[in-house]
């Protein structure tokens, strides 16, 4: 069944990543800008990976009928050094005009301090600026759900945001409700040891519905599954959810948010 | 935002059938670790943050109310509501530490 994968970071991941992704048809994917696994040493290393995910990853893609497209932002995880990071900022209006950028992201917290919250007000401002998307990256595990209340106090607080084009992602059980009810985009990740597991992302869609509701495999550097958005959608039909459902959640719902983009003109 | 009842198409016998024996495996997993844990040298005298969270994880289900994945995942979170001073170490525990841990 058709897929699409709106949280990878193929930087990470090898070309024959691309080829099984393709073969499980996948036919679009996005690409937030994320932590490397190590702080990088000046903002020029943001400058060359900006330009990697804006030249050289759709390239890639295209070499197996895959569309690429990302955002842009400074991580959370290297967002402590305030003016580190306000450099890193500096850079991205340029980039905003690539063919291949939605919107700013994977903008967040990592663990709640006071000077990740600053720049992630200053990153939402940037996109309330340039009438971008956003895509948010939500803590892990015990910082994750007043991580999430602290971020979308943030958004709302900017007052230049429209929740139904913010996408707040690796929800759980637990952040799932807030985030819906107040009317933002949620996103399940699909991880083997955190996150959420293809089948408690299935028990969610169960409990929740659909709507406004997408998953994804955030494949990366560390232990991860770039399949893991196909094997969702095998955990649905094999407990008697219509073809029709698995679409929606796997291609239909992310075809909706993306199109909010005018860059992203995927043909299904 | 209502839940929804009824919402997996399976019939409960059929759900038992199909991830019953994956979810003994992992259960025995849990008791494995806890007896390892049992037989390791230079145990102090209380348990770790995360193992007390885990034993406290494991009574909620027991005790039939139900939610229990959202139930357990508000047990190891930081109930707090401010932002942190400092950021520190990247990583995050898995369980709250208590503020002056």
């Amino acid at each position: 069944m058709k897929y699409i994968d709106p949280h990878i970071h193929m930087v990470s991941r090898t070309t024959d990543d691309y080829a099984r992704m393709a073969q499980a048809d996948c036919i679009a994917l996005t690409e937030p800008a994320f932590w490397a696994g190590f702080d990088r040493s000046s903002p020029q290393g943001f400058f060359d990976y900006f330009r990697q995910l804006t030249e050289t990853e759709p390239r890639r893609a295209a070499a197996y009928g895959i569309r690429h497209y990302c955002w842009l932002c400074i991580n959370p995880k290297e967002a402590e050094d305030v003016g580190f990071a306000r450099e890193v900022i500096a850079l991205i209006p340029e980039f905003l005009q690539r063919d291949n950028v939605l919107g700013i992201g994977e903008i967040g917290l990592n663990k709640n301090s006071r000077n990740e919250l600053v720049i992630l007000e200053e990153q939402i401002a940037l996109a309330a600026e340039h009438g971008q998307m956003i895509l948010v990256h939500t803590p892990h595990l015990e910082d994750k759900r007043k991580g999430t209340k602290l971020i979308m106090d943030a958004i709302q607080a900017n007052g230049a945001i429209e929740p139904g084009r913010v996408l707040i992602d690796h929800v759980e059980e637990h952040t799932v409700e807030m985030v819906l009810d107040r009317g933002f985009w949620a996103g399940m990740t699909l991880y083997p040891d955190s996150k959420c597991t293809p089948q408690r992302a299935v028990d969610i869609i169960e409990t929740y519905g659909s709507e406004r509701l997408w998953i994804n495999s955030a494949g990366d550097w560390g232990p991860s599954d770039p399949l893991a958005v196909p094997k969702a959608q095998v955990e649905m039909l094999r407990r008697g959810h219509s073809r029709a459902d698995v679409s929606r959640i796997s291609l239909d719902n992310p075809l909706q948010f993306l199109r909010q983009s005018p860059r992203f003109d995927v043909d299904v | 935002m209502p839940r929804r009842a009824d919402s997996c198409p399976l019939p409960y016998r059929q759900a038992v059938d199909l991830y019953f024996m994956e979810h003994r495996a992992k259960l025995l997993d849990v008791a494995a670790f806890l007896d390892r844990l049992g037989r390791t040298v230079e145990r102090p005298a209380q348990d770790d943050f995360r193992v007390a969270a885990l034993r406290e994880a494991i009574a909620l289900l027991g005790d039939g109310k139900g939610e229990y994945a959202r139930r357990i995942l508000d047990l190891f979170s930081d109930p707090g509501t401010e932002p942190i001073a400092t950021a520190g170490e990247k990583g995050a525990s898995g369980a709250y530490p208590g503020p002056t841990a």
